[in-house]
């Protein structure tokens, strides 16, 4: 059951084969059993679940929904707003945090009838590589649990991974869905910028902020989009552009598709094992007909530290609104208002929200912001042209999602600029607003591995379709961690 | 030495929507603390702004009423500060790309002579919510009803050159909102608020002066007040050897002074950049075109026409179009009153003596515009004399009816019967002897006398010009 598709789930669901309750309970059980060790919730919402799975239930009695997420057990990381419930975005700073409304995108999946398990444990503030910056502790890779899942989306990686879920939501600033999917072996998909409302989503990076899915398979995912996805009239930066069906087109057929391999990402120093699951992937194209080119994305070596400028400015003010006036942690007794502010956010944020918080001070102050988020932003259209360029040849990009398998819990921890470059060849994609995804690819050293997809702007069904038809040839997506995990 | 003083002008003009600039909350004054403070304008985790279009409209009227370029593409941008009534540590403003570019109004000096102000830009902004220090017993209370109101901020060059100037370009501002009818003007509840940016430097000097900013100017008359002190301040400071400091300074009206509030050191970095929740504004001339095709006539329009329709002087015209509700009291007077003379007189005078007394303003005049003009008109078409006319306006202020049921009822009607004056004329050339004789010696001054007299006799009903005439023919 963990580990059936949104499909079948959905269908035995109809045939009566158990209820939305039975199945919920079920993943309940599995969390109270599994979690423990995992650490991949920050809560979970039994009450609301059970009452959102005999609504599921009454409604598939009746017969009155075709929608497949009725009645699926799914979780929401723990950065989108949930009425009534904990929203902490990994962070000391909002564990006292009720959210009194609900983000769009879970309001979307409510009403689509999913039922939600709880919040998943995430990088505080989003930001991270590997959920180790979170509050509340890491979470464990169930591949392997002296590893971290990858991050900031962890906590939901993992969730999907280890079958506590059947699929979750997660955000993309730099990497955040593909990156803890490519470590998780699962599928993780960052829509274009504007495809899914960020209302309700905590910001880190405003700009480059967009809400995906963490599920098992491209289907489940094409499942998920297509509720999640459409115009916000909350959400100013989102897009007034037609939802297609992703489902209807998941089978086409795909020969003659040109795939780019961009030079840049493949190059030299690239971790063998890693390239030899990419290539077996790319393979596999071949053989369904598709044309593989070389592209070069001339700019690559300026998409890391563009991301390190752009980023933290937008965080160092998005986050200015935890100041312990309103809501979120408050320092005991404070002096005066100086000493509100600095005791707050002193003992509210961790060390990585705090260094980003600083480096976004410094590129926007007076003196420097000309040379530093000025000039980022310049090169971000020259990323971007880059981009269009290849897309005047391919139809897709294919990169390895992440330059290493899942690193040991600590590894990084001291060495920033190594965890930084963990998202080496997912930052390109949100810095230009396209869409990509990261499918499992065969196992390197018995860890997952991923492959990138990326398509033009809005190409969502592309990826999708891409996607899916290698999962149709492949079975590297069925892959399960060990059982001594899952079978907790 | 003689000393220039120069000054530039930060206005921040509410904007009259109903709901704020970047959430769905009323703007009503006055409600309840933070009961018109959603999620969005309290800054939630997680929640995004979205523009009011309206506010938009509004200010791209303002800008074509000041013959400004209106930027095709204007950018929101963040304003980074900590302030605890500030919830989401920044202010949305407009920095690098305001809305509004380079225009210009006209204000009239005090020797009537006129005189160009030019703005230098005017952008939209959110307001911030507000800090109250009393009641909460060494507490703050913070009330965020305020927070997100739409605010047009005008930033004026440093081309004017005295409080007084100041002040008029000031009003002139004031009076162009208020024709729009994009702000209520109201500055006792701080929908328009002046900063003043003032320095002084040796007259002929081309280079600008350290320059100090002062806060928190509710009235004309503050305005004026504080940068008399302030330059008198700065006179005195380096007539003495020192220097200005660049610094912000708040005016406090109760004693008449400025007082620093913080340096330029202690100055905030707001670190200005794009706000990336919200896309740039781009506008297409349609856009623009319906913003402002059904803008009102404006205040200079208005003022050259009743000079020209009305033959009113520069200075009568000005003043009585300096608000657009009192332009159009007069306007409907000087119709119905058929003399457009009579109206100025009365408007200006009788009537805003009147609201003066009462402490009223022209819209809550207990006579209105039809009524004082069919009064006029009794004077015009000679029924009563003017003199008379003013104890029927006061009984009109009192509630006692209209002009005409007045008149009939107190019997007031002008005497123009010659009989009944000669009788009167008659009756007091027999009882002033004295006088008579010695008007009859020259001494003319005296016929203002007599003519009393009789007014006295007729109970001030005889045509005034009717009794001067008769009185000099029969002693003639």
């Amino acid at each position: 059951m963990p580990y059936q598709s949104i499909r079948e789930l959905a269908n035995n669901l109809r045939t009566g084969q158990y209820s939305s309750e039975e199945l919920t309970r079920n993943f309940l059980k599995r969390i109270a059993n599994i979690n423990p060790t995992l650490n991949a919730f920050i809560s979970t919402t039994e009450e609301i679940a059970l009452k959102q799975a005999t609504d599921a239930d009454k409604l598939l009695r009746s017969n009155e929904s075709s929608n497949l997420l009725l009645g699926i057990p799914i979780a929401h990381k723990d950065i989108f707003c949930t009425n009534g419930v904990k929203t902490s975005c990994g962070s000391h700073m909002l564990d006292n945090f009720i959210s009194p409304y609900d983000a769009t995108v879970v309001e979307k999946l409510n009403r689509a009838g999913a039922v939600m398990l709880g919040k998943t444990n995430m990088d505080e503030f989003a930001m991270g590589s590997s959920n180790e910056t979170s509050w509340y502790g890491a979470v464990q890779n169930p591949w392997d649990l002296t590893k971290v899942p990858g991050g900031s989306s962890g906590g939901s990686a993992a969730a999907v991974a280890a079958g506590l879920c059947i699929a979750a939501t997660g955000t993309d600033t730099g990497g955040s869905i593909r990156q803890p999917a490519s470590l998780c072996g699962i599928t993780g998909l960052k829509p274009t910028y504007g495809r899914v409302s960020r209302f309700g989503m905590i910001a880190f990076a405003s700009s480059l902020d967009q809400g995906g899915t963490l599920t098992r398979s491209v289907e489940d995912a094409a499942i998920m989009l297509q509720v999640m996805a459409g115009f916000d009239p909350k959400d100013s930066t989102s897009v007034e552009h037609p939802v297609p069906n992703y489902l209807d087109s998941l089978d086409a057929d795909i020969s003659g598709l040109r795939i780019g391999l961009p030079k840049e990402y493949f190059a030299a120093n690239l971790d063998s094992g890693i390239a030899d699951s990419v290539t077996a992937a790319i393979a596999e194209y071949q053989k369904l007909g598709a044309k593989v080119q070389d592209i070069s994305l001339p700019h690559s070596n300026l998409v890391v530290p563009t991301y390190y400028v752009v980023a933290p400015a937008e965080c160092s003010s998005n986050l200015a609104r935890y100041d312990g006036v309103r809501f979120g942690h408050r320092c005991e007794n404070p002096q005066d208002l100086m000493d509100l502010y600095q005791r707050s956010r002193s003992e509210g944020f961790g060390p990585e929200v705090k260094r980003r918080i600083m480096i976004g001070t410094y590129v926007l102050s007076a003196g420097y912001y000309d040379a530093y988020y000025l000039k980022a932003q310049q090169v971000r259209q020259l990323i971007a042209k880059d981009f269009e360029e290849a897309f005047a040849e391919v139809d897709v990009i294919m990169t390895p999602t992440s330059p290493t398998t899942a690193f040991r819990i600590g590894e990084r921890m001291t060495d920033q600029v190594a965890m930084y470059l963990s998202d080496l060849y997912t930052i390109a994609a949100p810095l230009t607003g396209l869409p990509a995804l990261s499918i499992p690819t065969s196992l390197v050293n018995g860890l997952p591995s991923g492959l990138q997809i990326m398509a033009k702007h809005f190409e969502e069904a592309k990826l999708l379709n891409v996607a899916h038809k290698l999962q149709q040839v492949t079975d590297w997506h069925t892959k399960m961690p060990p059982k001594s995990v899952i079978d907790m | 030495m003689s000393w220039e003083t120069v000054i530039g002008l930060e206005i921040h003009a509410q904007l009259k929507t109903h709901s704020k600039i970047f959430s769905g909350a009323a703007t009503t004054f006055g409600a309840e603390p933070n009961t018109q403070a959603c999620i969005v304008d309290l800054g939630l985790p997680g929640v995004l702004p979205v523009l009011n279009n309206h506010a938009v409209v509004l200010a791209v009227r303002f800008g074509h009423a000041i013959q400004a370029k209106i930027s095709k593409r204007s950018v929101f941008a963040r304003k980074n500060y900590f302030y605890p009534d500030l919830p989401k540590g920044y202010q949305i403003s407009q920095y690098e790309q305001p809305i509004v570019g380079t225009g210009q109004v006209k204000i009239l000096l005090n020797d009537t002579s006129n005189k160009i102000i030019r703005i230098t830009r005017a952008h939209l902004e959110e307001d911030a919510g507000k800090s109250l220090h009393e009641d909460y017993h060494g507490l703050t209370g913070i009330d965020l009803n305020r927070a997100g109101t739409p605010l047009l901020e005008i930033v004026s060059e440093p081309d004017l050159r005295s409080p007084q100037e100041a002040s008029a370009y000031a009003r002139k501002i004031h009076q162009i909102v208020q024709y729009l009818d994009i702000c209520d003007g109201n500055m006792q509840e701080g929908s328009f608020r002046m900063d003043a940016n003032v320095s002084i430097r040796p007259l002929g000097e081309p280079k600008l002066g350290t320059r100090t900013e002062l806060k928190n100017l509710n009235s004309f008359r503050f305005l004026e007040k504080a940068i008399q002190f302030e330059v008198q301040r700065q006179v005195d400071l380096i007539e003495s050897g020192g220097q200005v400091l660049q610094e912000t300074r708040l005016y406090d009206p109760n004693q008449n002074i400025t007082r620093p509030m913080r340096t330029k050191e202690e100055d905030y970095d707001y670190r200005y950049f794009p706000d990336p929740d919200l896309l740039p504004l781009e506008f297409d001339p349609e856009f623009i075109n319906a913003a402002v095709a059904d803008l009102p006539e404006l205040p200079d329009v208005r003022c050259q026409r009743l000079q020209t329709a009305y033959k009113l002087s520069e200075y009568d015209a000005d003043l009585l179009t300096s608000n657009r509700v009192l332009a159009d009291y007069f306007e409907e007077v000087a119709t119905i009153c058929k003399n457009s003379k009579l109206a100025a007189n009365w408007v200006m005078g009788e009537l805003t003596a009147a609201l003066n007394r009462n402490n009223l303003e022209i819209s809550s005049s207990l006579v209105n515009a039809q009524a004082l003009g069919e009064l006029l008109l009794r004077i015009h078409d000679q029924t009563i004399s003017g003199k008379i006319a003013k104890t029927v306006f006061d009984a009109m202020w009192q509630g006692k009816g209209n002009a005409d049921q007045i008149i009939e009822a107190q019997g007031l009607h002008q005497v123009t019967d010659s009989n009944a004056i000669a009788q009167a004329v008659d009756q007091v050339i027999a009882s002033c002897p004295t006088q008579v004789e010695q008007f009859r010696s020259g001494k003319d001054k005296v016929l203002g006398f007599l003519v009393g007299q009789v007014m006295k006799l007729t109970k001030g009903q005889a045509n005034p010009k009717q009794v001067n005439e008769l009185l000099r023919n029969k002693l003639r």
